[in-house]
């Protein structure tokens, strides 16, 4: 296996941990003005993901980190022609951030409104938004000679697209609502079970449409499993959540959204960000790659420090492992 | 304005900005855990209420400092996507191995220290801060690496089919000279930061006589730090402008606005010179200073700016090489004379505060709470003038900064980004600001309020819940 495919894949599973991981994080954001109906209940929502939303995010800043390091030319290309819905990702996930820390810094029921706006719209932007990019980055962008974005941000809008945020949107809101449902105790976690089910009905309609129009685009063999197993991972995260095994529930819905990047990225490879002008100018794993020696250097820190990275994060959900309710909440 | 000075703009609004709550990030992090540490040694509830007052100032701060922190690493790609095609090969590994390494340490264990008071043993509960304070001054070794490159590119070779660099050695990237002195350069400066935060809000509250008993051995920690820290800063300083002088002989120049070339060279304590910087019009110097400060003797050479132009011409092809020389002048010299500023006022409030007296002198008070903004301004003059005094060059002698920009984003494009960037963080400036002085007059906690339950206990309120 060649060090730029060792880097495609490393790339893959950074944004996998990272969708994952923030994807409920993002679900919670969402759903805290239709699940939490007191502030109390807002309050235990936000921190079932509390103490580990900042950790999740790291995972894109390090996606971000080895895109640049392994991948110049992919992240110089991609960063500059998604502009825009980068901006608009940005400054979600800035208001969202800052409303985690200082929506409980002030006894005003108008000052916890504002940042509970703040984080469902900082929520809700970057879960569409990634999944417009994700299936942007699948089908191709109009890139020009010397890999230059070459077209507005209406190409980005596509249908495909456009579904593929719909993709995102109703999987991370399944995921979170079933992470909801396992975390809370009480009323709270009864209501997250029903809206599960809601979203997740809804994630396997759109999810599948995607996943087909995947398939007969740019999909082959392999894809074809993958894409069936992360469809079949839904409906059973739908059936675990209806019997009440809520554990089993959230382990499917990750698989869902994990094998659902992983289909993207196999039908991606070996193109990084294929053009949709000439294939000639299109991004590949060789022609966007760095040299094989910091390739080599990254591999020895990944090696070292990506399975560390697992195990204290891996502990951190063990140390929060017990559920919470109104109760946990002081006064 | 074309796109390139919007996107210059930018970089420097949205990095001035991120670097307000970065330093006071490092620098808080080791003070609340040197005082949890006291805790857990002594027992001592003062110490423990004094962790969590100004533990909560730092998870104030630290949200900021996280949340810009995004921006940074993509703004390579959005603005300046010429510059990373032609330096991700060796600049972007510090950035992701900042982020795997240092960031995910940081950030995964603040969660557990924010939420862990009363879930985790006491020292195991104590080790996560120390890991956050580690791990963020970690973090700045990378980022420096890579700021470091920039100013003295080593370590790499030019490849002309690529139209790149590459790197060669990446020992070499890791033991630049400029990095070994900027980084206990910043580091000094994060910690004085945080110790003048310390000293400025604790003396509000002695000028108030409150909260005596967390108050007093607050004061003494963020004078004692500052002044550890103002003498870490002048002995890296001054490594730094001999490193500066040999790898950056224009921007050592263009600091002092030396025209001409000097044997011996004075320190310019003042200038006024012609805007189009060629020469000097009024100036007040001590003679040989500048010669001792960039290259150690009192008799040393230093290049002028109009020797080193016609220097570079030579090697680098006909263009002006000099950067805006005010703002080099300005920035070099606001940046000590606030350091210096903060230093004296330490040293004066230490000596006026010996042996635990409180001296009945609200303007001593006044100036010690005054004196908040002096690191903020160093920290900010001294980023300035490092980046502005590089110019025209992005990468020292490599590429310029003309050439680093999107070739293919709009002016529109980064117009809006700059709007909405530049609203987006004045508004959280003011409410940043507003609550960090909410809870720096709060005070710290009551005892009663503090003592943690003991592990494991089930059915128990959350402690630090959002």
């Amino acid at each position: 296996m060649e060090l730029t495919d060792v880097w495609f894949v490393a790339i893959a599973v950074l944004f996998l941990g990272y969708f994952v991981l923030e994807g409920f994080d993002f679900g919670v954001g969402i759903l805290l003005p239709v699940l939490g109906r007191s502030d109390a209940e807002r309050r235990v929502m936000i921190n079932t993901i509390g103490p580990v939303w900042d950790g999740n995010e790291v995972w894109l800043i390090t996606a971000g980190g080895a895109m640049f390091a392994a991948f110049p030319e992919w992240y110089a290309s991609l960063f500059s022609g998604f502009y825009l819905p980068l901006l608009l990702i940005l400054v979600a996930l800035i208001v969202r951030g800052v409303a985690f820390e200082y929506r409980g810094t002030r006894d005003s029921a108008a000052w916890r409104a504002r940042w509970d706006a703040a984080i469902f719209f900082g929520s809700l932007i970057p879960a569409v938004l990634w999944g417009v990019a994700l299936a942007n980055i699948v089908r191709g962008v109009p890139l020009g000679p010397g890999h230059h974005f070459t077209g507005t941000v209406l190409d980005l809008l596509n249908p495909y697209a456009l579904l593929g945020g719909a993709v995102t949107l109703t999987l991370f809101l399944a995921h979170g609502a079933v992470f909801l449902a396992l975390k809370t105790v009480g009323e709270i976690r009864e209501r997250a079970r029903t809206v599960a089910a809601r979203a997740g009905t809804a994630a396997l309609v759109v999810t599948a449409g995607f996943l087909i129009w995947t398939q007969v685009r740019h999909g082959h063999a392999v894809t074809w499993v993958l894409a069936a197993i992360a469809v079949a991972a839904l409906v059973a995260a739908l059936s675990a959540n209806r019997v009440g095994r809520e554990g089993w529930a959230f382990t499917f819905s990750a698989v869902t959204i994990g094998l659902t990047v992983v289909a993207l990225f196999t039908a991606l490879y070996p193109d990084v960000l294929p053009s949709t002008v000439d294939p000639a100018h299109s991004l590949t794993t060789v022609n966007a790659a760095a040299t094989p020696k910091t390739l080599g250097i990254m591999t020895w820190v990944a090696v070292i420090f990506l399975p560390l990275v697992l195990a204290y994060q891996a502990w951190t959900y063990w140390v929060f492992r017990r559920r919470i309710g109104v109760q946990h909440i002081p006064g | 304005m074309d796109a390139l000075d919007l996107a210059r703009w930018q970089f420097g609004i949205t990095t001035v900005y991120h670097f307000l709550f970065v330093p006071l990030s490092i620098g808080l992090s080791l003070l609340v855990a040197i005082l949890q540490t006291a805790w857990a040694r002594t027992g001592n509830t003062v110490y423990l209420r004094a962790t969590k007052f100004w533990g909560k100032l730092f998870l104030i701060n630290f949200a900021m400092g996280v949340v810009t922190g995004i921006v940074q690493e993509f703004q390579f790609g959005m603005n300046w996507s010429a510059y990373s095609r032609y330096v991700g090969d060796i600049f972007g590994a510090p950035l992701a191995m900042e982020a795997l390494v240092a960031f995910f340490l940081e950030s995964t264990f603040l969660g557990l220290w924010i939420f862990g008071w009363d879930r985790l043993p006491k020292a195991v509960h104590l080790a996560c801060i120390w890991t956050v304070a580690v791990g963020s001054a970690v973090s700045a070794f990378f980022i420096l690496a890579a700021n470091a490159w920039m100013q003295n590119p080593r370590g790499f070779r030019f490849n002309p089919a690529a139209d790149r660099a590459e790197l060669s050695s990446f020992t070499e990237v890791l033991t630049n000279k400029v990095l070994l002195a900027t980084v206990p350069h910043t580091l000094f400066a994060c910690w004085m930061t945080a110790g003048v935060l310390v000293f400025a809000v604790a003396a509000w509250h002695l000028a108030r006589r409150s909260h005596l008993d967390v108050m007093l051995p607050s004061l003494r920690l963020g004078l004692v730090t500052t002044l550890i820290a103002a003498f870490g800063i002048l002995i890296s300083g001054d490594l730094l402008g001999k490193v500066m002088t040999e790898t950056q002989p224009m921007k050592m120049a263009a600091a002092e606005a030396l025209y001409e070339s000097a044997q011996p060279a004075p320190f310019s304590l003042f200038t006024i010179g012609t805007l189009s910087g060629t020469e000097p019009v009024i100036t007040l110097d001590v003679p040989r200073v500048l010669s001792f400060v960039a290259t150690g003797s009192l008799d040393g050479r230093v290049e002028g700016i109009n020797d080193l132009q016609r220097e570079y011409v030579q090697k680098y092809g006909p263009g002006d090489y000099r950067p805006y020389i005010p703002i080099a002048y300005w920035g070099f010299r606001l940046m000590m004379g606030f350091g210096f500023l903060a230093m004296i006022v330490a040293v004066v409030l230490l000596w006026l505060t010996r042996k635990g007296r409180l001296p009945d002198r609200p303007w001593l008070w006044r100036i010690a709470v005054l004196s908040v903004v002096l690191p903020f301004l160093a920290n900010s003059f001294g980023w300035i003038f490092t980046e502005m005094a590089r110019q025209p060059w992005v990468v020292f002698g490599l590429l310029r900064t003309a050439d680093g920009v999107s070739p293919a984003v709009g002016i529109g494009a980064v117009i809006t980004s700059l709007v909405v960037f530049t609203v987006v963080y004045g508004v959280l400036a003011v409410v940043e600001a507003g609550l960090m002085i909410k809870y720096a007059k709060a005070g710290p906690p009551a005892e009663a309020d503090v003592v943690p339950a003991e592990p494991g206990e089930e059915g128990g309120t959350l402690s630090f819940a959002y």
